[in-house]
């Protein structure tokens, strides 16, 4: 465990920050010594900066005190990414990783507050790559609020790991009086979604270049951590939120009827999707039902709070093409059925595993 | 999306089925049982389900899931060589993406995959003929697959890799061909179909003569179909049609797409580079005669199975497995005896719950929801 990082209230650092001058990180910068702490504050603990960056402990340290003026609940979570390729239109692993690990707190009706930063780095990657995925990491914890306060470095054989693994974990406090969860839907509650679906899903596997198919999609890539908040001052009896990534809304939807014990029907003509997004989909064989999300979220609200909701999302820069999508029901418990744009109807199970796209 | 948008319209199908309404009124048959229609293609058995046509179909007509999905009919001994293939040093083994999950007797693809073996999804074989040039040190093995459709662009490919010199390609042939399909089904004693959608892909290549003999010698009325809902919808209108007014004909409704004659340039490469094989094993309907395809003498060095030694070993089908039957429209995906129980898309016995245009993968997958169950919410 390398220290990057304390908390707010510690002085700044005495210790010179070190810096790398060769191109590509190899494995010298994942064993411990100088090699390894100068890539940490070339990298990471330069932008990473706060007033209360210092590396000095092995973990960070927050102050009850704060945390409880804020609500009486810790959420804690964490999330590893993955991303192959780790640049792509509308973002990158960096922003993501903060974002993700943001939306997963704020879901929960969480303020986000500290995250931390574990890299895992395939030898021979790119500095300069390395330093613009941290840098996007800083603005992405800065535009949201959030400091990154300890984190870790290892670097791996080559072949052991795809260029780079982040993982992100997160704290937070959740305000008093809310309580969301997968199992409070109930039958005649509404269901909403935040704007168009399926943007970050089209977007990476475009941006994987073998579908040799020109579209201009971008990931919807975003911390929704204020969007959520407004949701629930305007809802404030919202009973479930997830951010739909993957498996999409249809995954998302499942698991709340599932975890409820109810029916989910939903409108495939009111489901908000970009013209691009469904004819990718429509060439491929896919289904943007399940594709993700990295900034859209599903809710079900009580049906009396649902143009208050819909309002306070339309309300916000992340929002505006919020739509209602749908309906809880008695019927059909644990199912997501969907009334199609051909008038007919059809279930929207749970994905096995990943969609394969259909030869003909 | 233009040009596709206007055949999902709602209002055009609600008029329609009025239509439908009016037509079964008038047909005798629907007043003792209802119709069984088959849709042969896995295209169209995906629209249905896709767009929740079967819910919107009066009772009076039932739609039979034909073995039109080439990934649902591969027997379990073609997934074996397609594994041994694979897992043959220096092979990158390519493939279009869902048959990957196909059942071998041991194992499938995606299995061979996490177990080291290098098989790559594809989109076309010419990103195969691709890989062949980015790594001429390999040998890449195509797994074509599927019916007229698909067999001119492999054809091509084949021709494009002789043009280009490229030696490290080959084609692990399992093209079958629909017309000897449709026979068997026809020759089945325990048939009972009334009348057919006819596969509109299929046609493209073929056009619409090759069918003549099933209104002719089996007197059962075929419709061409086309891919959308309305396609569908319309088609089976036409079929209705048909019967109602007592007359057996070849039609076509996808005609924006299907000419009368084949195309001949794609046929012309399919012939140049296949011959029919005496036989092909078939998941679930056993052997049928002159139903596959092979690569021709010439063609021999991008034949995949004389380049390399291949298992070929004959697997039954598991003996609980009813695939036969429902391909054949006898028995309803969930009458099937394993069916949501040992026989889940997670875990499949038989491969109809493999893919997604599989009869018993869609009716898991979509749920059999009960007709005329539709309202609009939001």
């Amino acid at each position: 465990m390398t220290v990057l990082l304390s908390n707010r209230s510690v002085a700044a650092p005495l210790r010179r920050r070190g810096s790398i001058s060769v191109p590509t990180v190899t494995l010298a910068h994942g064993g411990g010594g100088s090699a390894m702490r100068n890539l940490i504050d070339d990298v990471f603990v330069s932008v990473f900066d706060n007033p209360a960056l210092a590396p000095l402990e092995d973990q960070a340290r927050f102050p009850l005190a704060e945390l409880s003026r804020l609500g009486d609940r810790l959420a804690l979570t964490t999330d590893s990414y993955v991303v192959d390729p780790l640049i792509f239109p509308g973002g990158d692993i960096g922003k993501l990783a903060v974002c993700g690990t943001i939306n997963d707190l704020a879901v929960g009706g969480a303020t986000p507050l500290y995250l931390t930063c574990s890299a895992i780095i395939e030898e021979g990657l790119e500095v300069d790559t390395l330093r613009a995925l941290a840098k996007s990491m800083a603005s992405a914890a800065a535009d949201a609020g959030v400091l990154i306060v300890a984190g870790d470095t290892k670097v791996v054989h080559r072949g052991t790991c795809d260029k780079l693994f982040l993982n992100t974990a997160g704290v937070g406090v959740i305000r008093e009086g809310v309580n969301l969860g997968a199992d409070r839907c109930r039958p005649g509650d509404s269901v909403l979604v935040n704007g168009l679906l399926g943007d970050h899903g089209a977007a990476i596997l475009n941006a994987r270049g073998d579908m040799a198919l020109s579209t201009a999609i971008e990931s919807d890539c975003a911390a929704l951590h204020g969007l959520i908040a407004e949701l629930l001052v305007a809802a404030p009896s919202a009973r479930f939120i997830r951010d739909a990534t993957r498996g999409g809304l249809a995954t998302v939807l499942n698991e709340a009827a599932r975890a409820s014990a109810v029916g989910i029907e939903i409108s495939e003509a009111a489901t908000p999707m970009r013209e691009e997004v469904k004819a990718f989909c429509e060439i491929l064989g896919l289904d943007p039902l399940y594709l993700a999300n990295e900034g859209k979220i599903a809710c079900v609200v009580p049906k009396d709070e649902q143009v208050a909701a819909l309002q306070a999302l339309r309300g916000h820069p992340l929002g505006r093409r919020a739509v209602i999508v749908g309906r809880v029901i008695a019927e059909w418990p644990g199912r997501v059925v969907m009334n199609t744009v051909f008038g007919g109807q059809r279930i929207v199970d749970m994905l096995v595993g990943d969609q394969l796209p259909r030869i003909c | 999306m233009r040009y596709v948008d206007e055949f999902r319209n709602p209002q055009k199908a609600k008029a329609l089925l009025r239509e439908i309404e009016k037509l079964i009124a008038r047909i005798d048959i629907c007043r003792h049982r209802p119709l069984s229609l088959m849709e042969v293609c896995g295209g169209h058995t995906h629209t249905i389900f896709k767009f929740g046509v079967e819910t919107m179909l009066p009772d009076a007509v039932e739609l039979v899931h034909g073995p039109g999905c080439p990934v649902c009919v591969l027997p379990m001994g073609r997934v074996d060589d397609c594994v041994a293939l694979a897992e043959t040093p220096g092979v990158i083994f390519t493939t279009f993406g869902d048959a990957m999950r196909v059942p071998g007797s041991k194992k499938s693809l995606l299995q061979a995959k996490a177990g080291g073996a290098d098989v790559r999804m594809v989109y076309s074989p010419l990103d195969a003929l691709k890989l062949a040039r980015l790594y001429p040190e390999k040998e890449i093995v195509f797994f074509g697959l599927g019916f007229e459709t698909t067999m001119p662009s492999t054809a091509l490919t084949i021709l494009q890799a002789e043009r280009e010199g490229i030696n490290n390609f080959s084609l692990f042939c399992n093209h079958i061909t629909i017309i000897p399909t449709i026979k068997a089904i026809l020759d089945s004693p325990e048939l009972q179909i009334d009348g057919f959608l006819g596969p509109g892909h299929v046609s493209m290549v073929i056009g619409t003569q090759p069918y003549r003999f099933i209104a002719e010698h089996y007197k059962r009325p075929l419709v061409i179909a086309g891919f959308e809902p309305l396609d569908v919808l319309q088609s089976v209108w036409m079929l209705l049609k048909q019967i109602a007014e007592g007359r057996c004909e070849i039609e076509n409704q996808y005609n924006r797409v299907v000419p009368e004659d084949a195309n001949r340039e794609a046929l012309a490469a399919v012939n140049l580079v296949y011959e029919l094989r005496e036989f092909f094993e078939w998941r679930g309907l056993g052997s049928i005669d002159h139903s596959g395809v092979r690569l021709r003498a010439a063609y021999a060095r991008y034949d995949a199975e004389r380049k390399f030694s291949v298992p070929a070993l004959r697997i039954a089908d598991p003996k609980s497995c009813q695939c036969g039957e429902v391909l054949k429209g006898v028995i309803k995906p969930w009458d099937c005896k394993v069916f949501g129980s040992a026989c889940t898309p997670e875990s499949p016995l038989g491969a109809l719950m493999v893919s997604s245009e599989g009869a018993c993968a869609a009716y898991y997958q979509f749920g059999a929801i009960p007709r005329h169950n539709g309202t609009n919410v939001a």
